[in-house]
């Protein structure tokens, strides 16, 4: 196929799409699923099967909606009509939808208000597909637009030009550390050396986050066209993605993806017949947050066991089986069409000075709208959790929001109007993360808090350096003792004094970020760790300390 | 035992001081205003538990002497199995022929003080002034040390002497 | 070869293309303490012991995988990393069960070594008695991981001199053991040699000869082996 080919399937399937009237979306991302969103799918199709009444009706499996704890959703679009949005979508009220649907009197039940403010305030560009596509189909993204980037970098630019335009855009890093994409990808198209690879990161360990995991389910054509960008900018010829196990539904997707993509010539050999050949192949993990890690994540992918390396070289010069590599994230990879499409420089017209662009974010935890949600870099936190989040539910108070999951911090309610960007979460002892964003009501206990992340670190280091090895042990050990009310002054002084060594002298980025938690409580919270400390007191009501005080010291 | 090999030094020290408590003295109980301790040995019971709190009362320089008290050393060996009650049945209960013996209850009785789940060390218990490990600390780093002690001198006394 | 020039501790030095900063040091008596580190295999960086500062750099460095760049200034033993290498020792003492007085290791031991030259008289964290089985199946030797300090020394040797890779990692974290084949006892190993590598190089009582009184310390001898092997030269 080449790309005038594309351009006519393209022209099909709008055509098609003008065609259909109507169109029934359910989410059928991983949440929505487990809701029940495949019965409300079959009650569709069979309602519609039924009364053969009704032509020009798709049904289509889309992705992650973003408004989770409401699923199944079920979205209708009418040509002519404003959207409408169900929650709690069951096969009763599916069927009702088919069987009123002719006579355009839709049912009121379960309806979620027109400007849902949960939507209103958000801004797609990675999401930009979610309910519009079905997940399964690459006919709906390349009519959406999809594959449009390849086709223009193929046919009109050169890697150079490529690379250009997304140091452009100011791109950075989603992964975690915000590195810049431009300069990560320049720095890979100048290694010298034969067989180099492209490499997604989609191992989304961080409790509470799942991005990543939506993406790829809602659209995983955007990932594949990134990286296949990606190839060209850099000049590999091989991919690979890297999926944790926990996603199956992922993992298939992709693979059906892959294998569209592959029939249709964006993908393999001589790619929309120009001289440009790359594949992707996927890669399981096994669950261990460590494999995130990208120096962990190559050994995994070579078949080794999953421990990080130091650094430098890095992978950009030494990579996977010693090439250079590039390693970058899902939601980066996703960001890469649009800037092609509409050129870095109108990417970059999104967000603040140094952070461009959106980011997606996983809203867990004491907040309304639990889901996945999209907004530009610099929107502040009480807007991302009180306008678009809904705020706190059973009428409690904030009290602090967790970001960047077991690596990042705490933020307290004095920090709420932050616009949201990577510098900005830094300056107050936090990190932008992957997009974890943990909302927390005055019922937490910030010593528990960082207790159960020094918990998940310790049970997830690899082991292969000891200050995170046994450091994360005894940090949690102290937090233990004050969580049970037997700790002294001089378990804090330990406490800190391990922080410390464990950040700096550890030898990959688990255990340097391990004590962020830590840090970030007492530096918010240092009153509530006193409290536990002299008074053998939960301030928050959370631990139970039947032991306390086993001695005075 | 490596206490006694200081030898005739042993006359020298015992010169300068007054030795007011010990095992092998028939004194029952631990006297006031003490200035020097030495405490051998972890802390293995209940018994233990109320002695060390009443040494630490009374005394002005603690020293934790020897690997047992400063790790809990071969005492300590037992820790892995985390209850008392295990180590009693083992030692006590199921001899070598099979035949059940009669454990000491592991809660303790008026003659026999209970055994802690976990012997520990003289620090997780009060505070030490001075550590000297060593299994056994060397005789000439026991005659240093208690000479500089009752000279004065307390800190840097630490180093003497090596774990093992 | 192009030469390069340094200081380590104001002393400068000079250091070919290869070296990295713990050999240049080394190479001039200074001593930069290590555990995992052994001359012949390829380093690990997991002990952490030979972080060092150059000036200008933020990050501390490992020594022993850092190349000995033309101009940085090296500091060996700042107040900071004496005390970060200090609290790695006592991690070390109480991770598992290391009990000095009765191990076959006594006064011969790298960990031991490494308390003392520290003056680390008490451990101030809490001993966390993991209850660990020793293998004693094999008809030569015994492995306690009681003793262990995860170097991997033993792993490294076998796979990289022996050719074996007999021993590996298994699991992760505080939970890491280091294991023979598939996890099955040593004695029954098909891929073992029984060449004793593994013994000679672990710093600590972990693997030693049945019913050896004490342990052997040789840090020279993959050195030894390697100029013979190459060069067919048997000399010490
Ligand atoms: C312990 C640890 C876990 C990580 N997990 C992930 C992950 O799940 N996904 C990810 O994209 N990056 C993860 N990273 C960051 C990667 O090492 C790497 O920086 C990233 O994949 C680079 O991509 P980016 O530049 O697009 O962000 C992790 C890093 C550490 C230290």
């Amino acid at each position: 196929m080449t790309s005038d080919d594309l351009d006519t399937v393209r022209a099909r399937e709008r055509a098609a799409f003008a065609a259909a009237p109507c169109r029934l979306a359910v989410c059928t991302a991983a949440g929505c699923l487990s809701s029940g969103a495949g019965a409300v799918r079959d009650a569709l199709e069979r309602t519609a099967a039924d009364g053969a009444d009704s032509p020009g009706l798709r049904i289509i499996g889309t992705g992650c909606l973003g408004l989770c704890h409401a699923g199944p959703l079920l979205r209708v679009f009418r040509a002519g009509a404003p959207d409408v949005t169900y929650a709690h979508a069951t096969p009763d009220l599916a069927a009702a939808v088919v069987r009123q649907l002719p006579d355009g009197r839709l049912p009121d039940e379960r309806q979620l208000p027109a400007m849902h403010p949960f939507f209103a305030h958000q801004h797609p560009v990675v999401l930009e597909n979610a309910g519009r596509i079905d997940c399964e189909r690459i006919e709906d993204y390349v009519a959406a637009g999809g594959y449009a980037a390849l086709q223009q970098a193929m046919t009109e630019m050169k890697p150079d030009d490529v690379i250009r335009e997304v140091v452009a855009s100011g791109l950075r890093g989603r992964g975690g550390a915000g590195y810049p994409t431009g300069l990560k990808w320049s720095t890979v198209a100048k290694a010298r050396g034969a067989g180099k690879f492209v490499v997604c990161n989609a191992d989304e360990g961080d409790p509470g986050a799942f991005m990543d995991r939506s993406v790829l389910e809602g659209d995983p054509h955007r990932v594949i066209e990134g990286m296949a960008i990606a190839g060209f900018a850099v000049g590999a010829e091989q991919g690979y993605i890297y999926v944790r196990g926990e996603y199956p539904l992922a993992v298939s997707r992709l693979r059906v993806a892959i294998r569209q993509a592959e029939r249709m010539d964006l993908l393999g050999q001589r790619i929309l017949d120009t001289p440009f050949s790359f594949r992707i192949d996927v890669r399981i993990g096994a669950g261990a947050f460590v494999c995130g890690e990208e120096t962990a994540l190559i050994a995994s992918i070579e078949g080794k066991r999953g421990a990080p390396r130091p650094r430098p070289p890095y992978p950009a010069s030494f990579g996977l089986w010693g090439r250079p590599t590039l390693i970058n994230n899902v939601e980066t990879y996703a960001n890469i069409p649009p800037i092609i499409r509409s050129g870095g420089a109108a990417y970059a017209r999104l967000g603040t000075e140094r952070s461009k662009g959106t980011k997606v974010f996983a809203l867990a935890g004491a907040i309304v709208n639990t889901g996945l949600i999209e907004v530009p870099m610099g929107t502040s936190l009480r807007q991302i959790i009180f306008d678009i989040g809904g705020g706190i539910p059973d009428g409690r108070s904030f009290k602090a929001a967790q970001t960047g999951g077991p690596s990042g911090g705490c933020i307290p309610a004095s920090h709420l109007d932050l616009p949201v960007d990577y510098e900005a979460l830094a300056g107050i002892g936090s990190i932008m993360g992957s997009g974890g964003l943990i909302v927390m009501d005055d019922r937490s206990c910030m010593v528990d808090v960082a207790r159960f992340f020094m918990e998940f670190c310790r049970d997830e280091s690899c082991g292969k350096c000891i200050p995170c090895r046994a450091g994360t042990v005894q940090m949690h050990t102290l937090l233990m003792r004050m969580t049970t009310g037997v700790a002294a002054e001089r378990d804090l002084t330990l406490l800190e004094q391990l922080a410390d060594m464990v950040t700096r002298t550890s030898l990959c980025g688990l255990g340097q970020t391990a004590a962020n938690p830590v840090v970030s409580t007492l530096r918010h919270f240092r009153d509530e760790y006193m409290a536990h400390i002299l008074e053998h007191r939960c301030p928050a009501g959370v631990c139970r300390m039947p032991r306390a005080p086993e001695r005075a010291s | 035992m490596s206490f006694l090999d200081m030898d005739d030094r042993l006359l020298d020290l015992a010169a300068r001081m007054d030795l007011v408590y010990s095992p092998l003295m028939d004194v029952k109980t631990f006297p006031e205003h003490v200035d020097i301790t030495l405490v051998e040995g972890a802390v293995a019971n209940q018994d233990h538990l109320r002695q060390i709190a009443t040494i630490r009362e009374r005394t002005d320089i603690l020293v934790a002497f020897g690997d047992c008290a400063v790790t809990g050393n071969v005492t300590a060996l037992r820790n892995p199995l985390n209850t008392a009650g295990v180590v009693l049945r083992r030692a006590y209960g199921d001899d070598e022929a099979g035949s059940p013996g009669r454990p000491p209850r592991p809660g303790g009785t008026a003659d026999v003080p209970a055994l802690l789940d976990k012997v520990r060390t003289i620090r997780s218990c009060v505070r030490v002034d001075v550590y000297l490990p060593g299994c056994p600390p060397p005789a000439d780093v026991i005659v240093d040390v208690l000479s500089d002690l009752i000279a004065g001198k307390v800190d840097g006394l630490h180093n003497r002497s090596r774990l093992g | 070869m192009s030469v390069r020039t340094l200081t380590i501790n104001g002393q400068p030095v000079s250091a070919t293309e290869e070296q990295t900063i713990l050999d240049v040091a080394r190479e001039h008596g200074i001593d930069i303490p290590t555990l995992c580190h052994f001359d012949g295999l390829s380093e690990h960086a997991g002990c952490r012991l030979c972080l060092v500062e150059i000036a200008g750099s933020p990050k501390l460095h490992a020594a022993c995988v850092t190349p000995a760049a033309e101009g940085i200034e090296v500091t060996t033993h700042s107040d900071r990393v004496t005390a970060y290498r200090r609290q790695i020792v006592e991690l070390l003492l109480a991770e598992r069960n290391h009990v000095c007085s009765v191990c076959v290791a006594n006064r011969n031991c790298e960990l031991q070594d490494l308390a003392v030259a520290m003056n680390l008289h008490h451990v101030r964290y809490e001993p966390q008695d993991p209850q660990l089985a020793l293998d004693a199946s094999h008809p030569r030797f015994i492995m306690d991981p009681n003793r262990c300090v995860l170097c991997t020394r033993c792993v490294r040797v076998c796979d990289e001199i022996e050719g074996a890779h007999t021993w590996d990692v298994m699991a992760r974290g505080r939970r890491a053991m280091i294991v023979s084949d598939l996890n099955q006892p040593w004695g029954e190993s098909p891929s073992c040699t029984g060449c004793g590598k593994c013994v000679r190089v672990c710093p600590t009582g972990a693997l030693f000869e049945k019913g050896a009184t004490t342990t052997v310390r040789d840090p020279d001898f993959l050195t030894y082996l390697k100029t013979a092997r190459e060069q067919k030269l048997w000399i010490r």
